[in-house]
């Protein structure tokens, strides 16, 4: 399937794009943010400590072990800072 | 339910006359205005990036969570991105009930749900520096607080 994959803040910079499209089978953000490590490391350093991140999924906060069937875009960030 | 993400700058006084213009049926109107810190005079600048599209849908789901707790009749958020500098608003929330209480507990409510629940991130930028700001476990217990 193909996914639009966004980055932020931090996550963004060490990725050195905003935004991706990605090709991949990955069923989950876990197993999606696996096959990306292991492409490059700077997605090896930007995930480094996944407790450190947080995964939307079409743009709704989920968790990293949620279903990735029929979704569009996904976006990996750092716990969020607003107010 | 007044929802406004924006770069351009506000004035506080001046968006709560009109929130409270538009009310009707109110006894109460609460408002919080965050400001940027000046870090003891070191701070140059803050920038202030969002996730264009999820920004708005979460302030949406967080206003409904307060208007399933609470009796409001009015709720406004306004949230600036981009580059502010020193003691600028950064945001403000307010909100609109027949009695005080409500009022009072709903703004407290949308402000700790928005800071860790809004797409949003800060980086604040001084002469030596330009670090993110981190979120703090104080915002986490904060929100648990809530359930």
């Amino acid at each position: 399937m193909t996914l639009d994959v966004l980055y932020f803040a931090w996550v963004r910079e060490r990725i050195g794009v905003g935004r991706e499209t990605i090709e991949t089978a990955a069923s989950t953000p876990r197993a999606l943010v696996d096959e990306l490590r292991s492409r490059d490391t700077r997605y090896a350093m930007a995930f480094s400590d996944l407790s450190a991140l947080r995964v939307a999924v079409d743009q709704q906060l989920t968790e990293m072990d949620a279903s990735l069937q029929d979704v569009r875009e996904i976006a990996f960030f750092p716990p969020m800072t607003g107010g | 339910m007044d929802i406004r993400v924006q770069i351009d700058p506000f004035i506080p006084g001046a968006l709560l006359d009109e929130f409270s213009g538009v009310q009707t049926g109110a006894g109460a109107i609460v408002s919080f205005t965050g400001l940027v810190r000046d870090l003891d005079g070191e701070l140059q600048a803050m920038e202030i990036e969002h996730y264009p599209g999820m920004t708005e849908k979460a302030l949406m789901q967080i206003i409904e969570e307060a208007q399933a707790r609470w009796p409001l009749l009015g709720t406004l958020i306004v949230h600036r991105y981009g580059t502010l500098t020193a003691n600028e608003p950064i945001m403000m929330v307010a909100t609109a009930s027949k009695h005080r209480k409500a009022a009072f507990e709903a703004a407290d409510f949308l402000m700790d749900y928005l800071k860790s629940r809004a797409p949003f991130w800060k980086r604040e930028i001084t002469a030596q520096t330009a670090d993110w700001v981190d979120a703090t476990k104080a915002d986490e217990i904060a929100l648990k607080s809530w359930d």
